[in-house]
Formats: structure tokens, C-alpha cells, sequence
């Protein structure tokens, strides 16, 4: 096991040395004088002397390569050009309420598709499952932004239930300001969870050892709890970690809508705002972000199905 | 031989009963996307307003026969306004599905067909550009050239073609070792004769049964960034700036921010439909 992690975390230095690439590229690529680009044309020439010093253009691309990138493992993305503090806090303070976002999401939408999953898969083609496969159907295909909206409307301006939006100071207040947020982003994801399930369910269901079980008498129930699950949980968590980019990009639009402090908002004000270094930032963490799950995800799937260790797959 | 496996199959549920309700599945998407992409074509010639028309007098009117889906805060008629933006979100959902499943088709083709340090490269390059979330990757393009569709286009496009690459490639390790493909190279046809002529005929399934649902997400994609102020540029009708646009009026006027939602939603379930039709007539 431990071999396969290694392994893992090999593969994955490449990835991240091509996203420290491209967030280096975001600033080299504006056309034009990209310092000028950002502060715009009344800014007085020190500061533009101290802002392209402070971003390393002053220098030759590959000593500004080597810099950023050095920088960049350290955490290190320079200063925001409209807050004027260190980026590296401005998305420490805005890390947990994005994470927090993701992870409710995720809980939600696994408390959503594993039922509808099995319900699906046991009622195969009879009125229970085609009303599930309606239903994933539709909420796949709502526009986020909207069904935020629509949400907000039903919820928090006609039955006052939930606020329009927001974070809270504590702990609870979070998970109560983030339930409508997260319910959204859960709606997108519980369609493709509960698909992954229901199909994966019924391959396992047909398969030698549960036709076994089947006639040993067992209820379909505890044969579907018992045996089937444990096969069908690694092509959910599987479709779950190929999501999880979707889900980060899920956050951009839906922190918009419910105002929540939070990564994906921070980076639609900063390129509203051409704050660059911030946008660079973010472009690192979200890629580190997605990165680190994908590596989490692996692991899980060859803790619970141990051919994928083998030296073989690896 | 075949009615045994036929019947045994059928024993175990894993031939499909509901064939007609399957091709209804089919019928009813074409018909979604179809009415909408007719909307979008003809929307010149129906549309009852102009789309950037304002009028301060009729502002936020409820829907009515003048006004099928109402006015917004500017007066203008909503329903014009989706016509023109079905038209502006389809052919750009046209380009950004198609030409990724092209590239994409044509790259994991080669890499699948040749081996190699082409296919390593390929690997790796698809590797790359699966740890991004694309709308982060799309919204870095568009910090980029700035706010409008030519962020949405050089962004969606160079990532685009990853997934279609991925599936094509894996399909392709297969085809490679198949009789048919193995006798074309036996008989001397040239690399390209054997790929093109041969192999890749059999690749498109399910690529096509893919972006189907790449459709979907895309219009989401574009919807989404214009809701944020970073797609399509306003006075331009788009449905995603035009649900951001009644935002501020949900409580007074619904109709500005809820109507062209739902035609996102109907143009979605449309390309839905039309993929699960598609994969079941393939027997995917």
C-alpha cells in the first residue's frame, strides 16, 4: 500500500508543475504591458516600478520561471494589487468557507443518491426508477445560478426558512447559512452519483456470488447492504473524484449567488478587478485542491478493492 | 443458440423492456433541442420585439399576450430577448462541443493507433489538463484576453478535447489488436488508410453519446460565466446574463430572472434526452 501512494505522488508532481505553469503563464500572457493592464493609466510610475518588481517582470523569463515557482512552493503568489496584502492570506481566509461548501455538498449529495441509487437499481426499469432517472435528469441539467435563485426565492424570501445568503461567524452558523448553497451544488452532483450507483448496482446484482446468496434465501435488502454495496462503492467514489473539478467550479458560481466568502467568488471579483497575483493564486490552489482529492480518491479505491494495488494496475 | 441466450438474457432483465419508451426518450430530446435551435434560426422573423428595444413605460410587465414572458427592468420583451439568445448560446455551444470532440477524436485516435511517445505525451498532456477545473481554467483564459466570448472560446477549445481524447484512446487500444484493423495493415494500406478509412468509423459512438451530456455542460458553462459578468457582454441577449440581470427583482417581477432559466433547463434536458436516446439505439 504504501508503494502504491508513492507511486501516486510521483505522478502527481508532474501535474502540479503544470499548474504552477500556466498560473505563471496567466500574467505573461496578457497582451500588452501587463502591469499597465492592471493599474491602469493614471497609476503614477513607481508604483508600476514597484508592482513589476514585486511580480519579478523586471527580470529574464527564465530567472522569473525559477522564481515564481520557488515562491509558489513556498505559498508565496506576492501581494494583491487591490487589497494590498500578502495573496497567500487573502485565500487562507477564504480556504475553509470554500472546503466547508464542498465537503456539505458532497455529504448531501451522498445522503441523496445512495438511497435513489439503490431504489434505482433494485426497481430496475419499473415506475420507481424511471421517476429517479427523471428526476436525475432534469436536476443534471439545471443551470446552477439559477436553481440558487430559485431557491432563495422559495425558501428564503417567501417561507423565511433559510437567510438569501452569507457565511455566519460560527461553526453552526456556517452549516445553516451553507445548507441552501450546498443543496444546490448537491443537485448537480447526486444526478451522476446516483447514475454511477444505480448501474454499478445492477452489474453487481447480476453477478455469480449474489445470484448465490439470492437463492440462499437472503431478502433483497441485506443482499443489496450486505454484498452488493461494497462492490459498487468504488465506481461511485471514482465518478465522485472525476467531479471533483466540476465541484470546485460548481463553488465559482454558486459562492456568486449566495454571496459566500469563499474561493470561487474571490476569483471572479479579483478578474473583474484584474487583480492578478490573486488570480494566479487561485488557479495554483484550486489546481493543488483538485490534485489532493484525486490522490485521496485513489488511495480510498485501493483500500476498499485491493486489485487496483497490485503492481500491475499501479 | 441465440433465443437460449436470448431468453436467459431477458431472465435476468438485462434486455431492455421499454424499447418504445427508450425511443421516445430519443424522439422527445430531438424535439427540445429541435424547437429551440428553429426558435434561435427564425427568431429575425418571429420575434415580436426587437431584442435591445427599450421601452421605460412598460417596465417589468407581467407576462401576457402582448408580452409572452414579460419585460425587464429596461422595458425590453423578454421573449424576443430568448429568442435572440437561443440563437447567440447554440451556435456558440456548437463550436465549443464539436470541435473538442474532433481535436479530441483525432488525438486519441493517433495516440491509441501509433503507441509511442506519441501516446506517452498524449498521456501525460491529458493527465495535465484533467487536474484543472475547467471554469477555473476557462476564467484564468478570460483574466486573460478580458471579459466576452473570446475568453470562452480559446479557453473551453484548448481544454476541450481532453475527455473525447481519453475516451477515443482507450477505445483505440482496443480496436488496434481487432482482425479488421490487423488485416488492413497486413495488406499494406498506409497508416493513415488503416486510421482514417478503417479504425476510426467504429470510434465516433461513443464520443458522439459523450458530447451530448459535454453539450449540456458546456451550455451551463457559458450561461454561467456570462451570470457572472464574464461571458457574453451585455446589451448581447444571453440567458445566463439575462437570469443575472432579474436577480434584483425576484421578489417584484419573478418572470425576468425565472422564464429564461427555464429555457436553459428545457434546452438541457433536450441534450440530455437526445444522449441517453443515442446510447440506447447504440446499445452502449
Amino acid at each position: 500500500m504504501g508503494k502504491f501512494i508513492f507511486s501516486r505522488a510521483i505522478n502527481s508532481i508532474l501535474s502540479l508543475f503544470a499548474v504552477v505553469f500556466v498560473a505563471f503563464l496567466v500574467i505573461r500572457l496578457i497582451p500588452g504591458d501587463p502591469v499597465m493592464q492592471m493599474l491602469g493609466i493614471h497609476a503614477t510610475p513607481q508604483t508600476i516600478s514597484e508592482v513589476r518588481a514585486d511580480l519579478g517582470l523586471d527580470q529574464s523569463i527564465p530567472k522569473q520561471l525559477y522564481g515564481f515557482v520557488s515562491r509558489a512552493m513556498h505559498g508565496d503568489f506576492g501581494t494583491s494589487i487591490i487589497k494590498r496584502v500578502p495573496v497567500s492570506s487573502i485565500i487562507e481566509t477564504r480556504l475553509f468557507a470554500s472546503l466547508k461548501l464542498v465537503l456539505f455538498s458532497i455529504l448531501i449529495s451522498l445522503l441523496l443518491s445512495l438511497p435513489l441509487g439503490i431504489i434505482s437499481a433494485i426497481w430496475q426499469n419499473r415506475f420507481p426508477d424511471h421517476l429517479v432517472r427523471l428526476g436525475t435528469m432534469v436536476t443534471f441539467a439545471m443551470p446552477s445560478f439559477w436553481l440558487g435563485l430559485m431557491l432563495i426565492m422559495l425558501f428564503s424570501l417567501k417561507l423565511k426558512i433559510f437567510p438569501i445568503g452569507g457565511y455566519g461567524g460560527n461553526f453552526f452558523e456556517n452549516i445553516y447559512k451553507l445548507i441552501l448553497p450546498a443543496v444546490t451544488i448537491a443537485l448537480y452532483l447526486a444526478p451522476q452519483l446516483t447514475r454511477a450507483l444505480r448501474s454499478s448496482l445492477i452489474e453487481t446484482m447480476h453477478s455469480g456470488y449474489i445470484e448465490a446468496t439470492r437463492a440462499r434465501g437472503f431478502s433483497e435488502w441485506s443482499i443489496v447492504s450486505r454484498y452488493a454495496m461494497k462492490n459498487s462503492l468504488v465506481p461511485l467514489i471514482s465518478i465522485l473524484s472525476i467531479n471533483v473539478g466540476f465541484l470546485f467550479s460548481g463553488t465559482v458560481v454558486v459562492e456568486s449567488v449566495f454571496q459566500v466568502p469563499g474561493l470561487g467568488a474571490l476569483l471572479v471579483q479579483s478578474v473583474l478587478t484584474r487583480d492578478f497575483p490573486v488570480i494566479q493564486g487561485l488557479v495554483v490552489v484550486f489546481g493543488v485542491l483538485v490534485i489532493l482529492t484525486n490522490i485521496i480518491s485513489d488511495i480510498a479505491i485501493a483500500s476498499i478493492d485491493p486489485r487496483v494495488r497490485s503492481p500491475r494496475a499501479a | 443458440m441465440k433465443e437460449t441466450l436470448t431468453s436467459s438474457l431477458q431472465s435476468k432483465k438485462l434486455l431492455k423492456p421499454h424499447r418504445y419508451m427508450k425511443q421516445m426518450t430519443l424522439w422527445i430530446g430531438l424535439a427540445f433541442v429541435g424547437m429551440c435551435s428553429i426558435a434561435g434560426l427564425v427568431a429575425p422573423i418571429i420575434a415580436p420585439f426587437s431584442p435591445n428595444e427599450m421601452n421605460l413605460l412598460d417596465q417589468l410587465q407581467d407576462p401576457s399576450i402582448n408580452h409572452l414572458f414579460g419585460t425587464d427592468e429596461f422595458g425590453r420583451d423578454i421573449f424576443s430577448r430568448v429568442l435572440y439568445a437561443l440563437r447567440l448560446d447554440l451556435w456558440v455551444v456548437a463550436v465549443i462541443t464539436l470541435v473538442p470532440l474532433l481535436v479530441g477524436l483525432l488525438i486519441g485516435a493517433s495516440a491509441g493507433f501509433f503507441g509511442g511517445k506519441i501516446d506517452t505525451l498524449t498521456t501525460r498532456a491529458i493527465d495535465v489538463f484533467m487536474a484543472f477545473p475547467l471554469m477555473v481554467l476557462v476564467i484564468a483564459v478570460i483574466a486573460i484576453t478580458g471579459p466576452g466570448l473570446m475568453g470562452v472560446f480559446i479557453g473551453v477549445l484548448s481544454v476541450g478535447w481532453v475527455m473525447y481524447a481519453q475516451i477515443t484512446r482507450s477505445e483505440m487500444l482496443v480496436l488496434r489488436n481487432q482482425q479488421f484493423v490487423m488485416a488492413a495493415q497486413a495488406l499494406g494500406y498506409s497508416s493513415s488508410r488503416t486510421l482514417f478509412r478503417h479504425a476510426l468509423p467504429n470510434l465516433w459512438r461513443s464520443n458522439v453519446v459523450f458530447s451530448s451530456s459535454d453539450a449540456v455542460l458546456n451550455l451551463l458553462l457559458l450561461s454561467g460565466l456570462s451570470y457572472l459578468g464574464l461571458g457574453v457582454q451585455a446589451p448581447s441577449a444571453e440567458l445566463g446574463s439575462m437570469v443575472a440581470g432579474g436577480q434584483q427583482y425576484l421578489v417584484q417581477a419573478w418572470w425576468v430572472a425565472t422564464l429564461p432559466g427555464l429555457v436553459i433547463l428545457l434546452l438541457g434536458i433536450g441534450f440530455s434526452m437526445v444522449g441517453d436516446g443515442i446510447a440506447d439505439r447504440l446499445s452502449l
